[in-house]
């Protein structure tokens, strides 16, 4: 099923008026020699009712679960509204708004979706989204390092998730950026600041951070202003809802926030499509990768929206460019606007304290338990770090077989923290799976401790 | 832009499919696992590439994954002398940026009058600082280079490696292989070749595939199988690769919707593509040389693209090209390219893609001719288009200089 609409005599015709005898006729500049023979490990074509099958038969292969995972990307319940009309044709099918009077609907929706970050960080302007979290954060340190007129280092705490610390080093890597850690106290899991920093260009502050521990941001966006370095923000936005918006951080508020906005209206769905969301203060606009939308008027001096900004673009700018960005998540911002739409700050500030309120009573729930402590002892939001005297693993494979996924086990990570699993709950999850949850957790960690381990072995 | 079947969407958004959390077990996502590997293997295929990685989120995302590399290969080797990136005048502008954010220097080399890379400056550019060429084959002046095959022995000789830019993977999907015209890597916009749908500005995918001695270096995740199981690999498994990407596999999604089309489409299907793609192409662009306009490059073929110049129209009667792309639009046809390649003054880049109806393709060639004859005898109606959408044209100057980029209720 190609999706040609050609019928043969279309085709002869058409083969008519361009002069050529054959189809084939259309490809003699290229070399005869490199020429592809039939492709071998793509398969015949299916009609559309036997790839629903398979993809079918694969879906219940994978089946559902109840997830206690979070880790950056989160179960919220997404309005049946939003995705109906995010896969309607006009946005769903629609071309990058380069004829901006054609595409007034996509870039009204981007200037609406910036308006509801710049209020949900508390910054003034926001770009029309990155590819995803961890990219937008590696925007944010080249960005940081561009505004900087003499520091090429990057202040990142090891509070910062693992694998978001890795995509920053694959990106900057090679611009002779320096990327330093920053320890946490083992007893409360907050960042340490160092004594002697030595001159940087930003910090990046995580809130939470990886382990849902609340860090102190305003001390720490003071501590990175005094040294003359930007205060980077990586926010989880649901939780901007009650937590304190990165532009009321400390003294003067954080420069730049960037953070995942999956939590926004957009499944979980395996890893993406999500969007990296990036907002900063005003003096830093022009130094902001990728697309933004202003609003300005026509001829006849009626409001209308464009692209614009676009001289800090690669199409424009070429090798001199602030990032070789040339996309937006559009589409997942189409729902994520209509996801803050349809919640208003109301709804989002219930999802947020629902989510909390759930994982507060599960950690509870779980220290109560002989062999699950909380690793540490400061306040944390909708997301927990537990440990476990028993192997991580092991134990999560048992809950597994439960139907359950217990969390993410994060001990490799950081072998400091012994057996250790990172868990969240948000509003998707009723007491009773709490409970449930719990129950096999007490089950299974007692079952072990009777048994030796050594029946369990992987 | 080509048809976006319905049925991608609705098979990769299965609520299994969407309900799987990415940092479940590889045993939870059989399935789905399952699905991107044959994807893998099927995209190693039509590009001839002897590995692939899907972890790039876009076109440009897959550029960088493909130029970083290139700097690891040379490195690894311990070749650090290599610090240029060479780069044809006609290259989108993400391929300067990318070499540039890979700590490269860029140089770049012009075209010849017939729409080519000029050979030798090709020649005189490469030498012990060269790390690679990025070319777009066909090319973005919608032609084939011909020389492909001197270019690749020029680059391959001073040590350089060959990037391919997949922007124009769609004219030859099922007849030229880019691995078989001796690239060492290339990205492919699977929202441009594999259909997925533009979204109003993305999200796309931009996988990777290399040549054998980029292997090590791929970007991960990718998808093992390993006897019929089916995992993503890990740091451990690729420990020269240049690292991660995203913070999970990147646009799962937007790949699903790929696979579902290659299943749809088959091999047969893939073969068709470039045909009717390049059909298309070259039928409109027979036609529209036939009502008088002016083609960039009059003596080449085209491939799934090419290039009308209005400079004459210009110079005789003021319409500019994006006149006449507004214009377009109050014709209900969303107007092509413009100004771009920059070479080219007053272009129009025109790609009407496999998927279009002959008659769609007539009604775009009357609406040309149509707009052609208004810009002769009253071009200040064209110059004040477009009137039939919810705005006239807009004052993108003032856009620039009285930043809005938020609403702000008035005090």
């Amino acid at each position: 099923m190609p999706f040609i609409p050609h019928t043969e005599e279309d085709v002869s015709a058409m083969l008519g008026a361009i002069g050529a005898a054959s189809i084939e006729d259309l490809f003699d500049e290229i070399p005869p020699a490199l020429k592809t023979g039939k492709l071998k490990d793509v398969p015949d074509g299916l009609p559309e009712m036997a790839v629903a099958r398979l993809m079918q038969e694969r879906a219940s292969q994978d089946g559902f679960w109840s997830s206690f995972i979070g880790a950056g990307v989160y179960e919220h319940h997404i309005p049946a509204a939003i995705w109906q009309i995010t896969t309607r044709g006009e946005f769903y099918s629609a071309y990058t708004p380069y004829q901006a009077e054609a595409s007034q609907g996509t870039l009204q929706l981007i200037y609406e979706y910036q308006t509801m970050m710049t209020r949900l960080t508390g910054l003034d302007v926001s770009n029309a989204s990155l590819y995803d979290g961890a990219s937008a954060l590696a925007e944010a340190v080249l960005m940081a390092v561009r505004s900087h007129k003499t520091s090429r280092r990057v202040l990142v705490p090891k509070t910062v998730h693992p694998i978001y610390r890795r995509v920053v080093d694959t990106t900057v890597r090679n611009q002779g950026i320096e990327l330093v850690e920053l320890d946490y106290d083992p007893a409360t899991g907050q960042t340490v600041l160092p004594a002697d920093p030595g001159s940087f260009a930003g910090v990046v502050i995580p809130q939470p951070n990886f382990f849902g521990v609340l860090e102190d941001v305003h001390a720490m966006t003071d501590w990175a202003h005094d040294k003359g370095a930007l205060a980077i923000a990586l926010v989880n936005p649901t939780t901007l809802a009650v937590l304190e918006a990165p532009g009321n951080w400390g003294q003067t508020g954080a420069d730049i926030a960037v953070g995942e906005g999956q939590p926004l209206g957009a499944p979980m769905a395996s890893g993406g499509p999500y969007f990296g969301f990036m907002c900063c203060r005003q003096t830093f606009v022009r130094q902001m990768p990728g697309r933004i939308v202003g609003r300005t008027v026509d001829l006849d001096g009626k409001p209308g929206f464009t692209l614009t900004l676009q001289a800090r673009e690669q199409h424009i700018r070429r090798s001199k460019a602030t990032s070789n960005i040339c996309t937006n998540q559009g589409l997942v911002v189409t729902a994520a606007t209509q996801y803050m739409a349809l919640l208003g700050p109301q709804g989002l500030a219930k999802v947020a304290s629902a989510s909390h309120a759930g994982t507060v009573a599960l950690a509870d729930k779980m220290a109560a338990i002989a062999g699950v402590t909380r690793a540490f002892t400061s306040p944390f939001f909708h997301e927990v770090v537990l440990k476990l005297d028993d192997n991580a693993k092991d134990v999560l494979r048992a809950l597994r077989a439960q139907g359950i996924l217990g969390g993410l086990d994060i001990s490799g990570w950081y072998p400091e923290l012994g057996q250790a699993i990172l868990v969240c709950v948000t509003e998707t999850k009723t007491a009773a799976d709490l409970d449930h949850f719990v129950q096999h957790m007490e089950r299974i960690l007692s079952k072990r401790r009777e048994a030796p381990p050594c029946a369990y072995k992987s | 832009m080509k048809y976006n079947p319905r049925a991608c969407n609705s098979l990769a958004m299965l609520p299994q499919f969407l309900a799987r959390h990415p940092a479940s077990p590889d045993e939870t996502g059989q399935g789905f696992l399952a699905s991107m590997f044959e994807l893998q293997e099927m995209l190693k295929d039509v590009t001839g590439m002897a590995g692939v990685s899907m972890a790039p989120m876009a076109g440009a995302h897959g550029e960088f994954a493909g130029v970083a590399m290139i700097r690891a290969y040379h490195d690894a080797r311990g070749d650090n002398a290599r610090r240029e990136i060479i780069v044809p005048d006609a290259a989108h502008g993400t391929n300067p940026a990318t070499a540039t954010m890979c700590g490269y220097t860029v140089k770049e080399i012009p075209t010849d009058a017939t729409g080519s890379v000029d050979l030798a400056a090709l020649r005189a550019a490469v030498g012990p600082h060269t790390a690679g060429l990025m070319l777009t084959n066909p090319s973005t002046l919608g032609v084939f280079e011909k020389t492909i095959a001197d270019i690749q022995q020029i680059v391959h000789d001073a040590g350089g490696l060959l990037y391919y830019d997949g922007a124009n993977l769609n004219a030859i999907l099922g007849k030229v292989r880019p691995g078989d015209m001796g690239f060492d890597v290339i990205h492919m916009n699977l929202h441009k070749t594999f259909s997925t749908p533009h979204g109003g500005g993305g999200p796309g995918a931009g996988p990777v595939g290399v040549a054998e001695r980029l292997l090590p270096f791929m970007p991960i995740p990718l998808v093992l199988n390993e006897n019929g199981f089916y995992r993503l690999a890990t740091e451990a498994d690729l420990p020269q690769s240049i690292g991660r990407m995203s913070a999970n596999m990147g646009n799962a999604g937007v790949l699903m919707r790929a696979y579902v089309y290659a299943r749809l489409l088959g091999r047969e299907g893939m073969h068709r593509v470039a045909e009717y793609a390049t059909l298309n192409a070259n039928y409109l662009m027979a036609r529209l040389r036939a009502a008088g306009f002016d083609l960039a490059f009059p003596e080449r073929r085209a491939s799934h693209e090419f290039i009308v110049t209005l400079k004459k129209l210009k110079d005789t009667t003021g319409v500019s090209a994006m006149d006449f792309a507004k214009r377009l639009l109050d014709y209900g046809y969303h107007a092509p390219t413009t100004y771009f390649p920059m070479l080219v003054p007053e272009c129009l880049l025109i790609e009407p893609t496999e998927t279009e109806s002959r008659e769609t393709i007539d009604g775009f060639v009357e609406a040309m001719i149509a707009i052609k004859r208004e810009a002769e005898t009253s071009p200040d109606l064209v110059k004040g288009a477009p009137y039939s959408l919810p705005v006239r044209r807009l004052d993108d100057v003032r856009a620039a200089r009285e930043l809005d980029l938020a609403y702000k209720p008035a005090a």
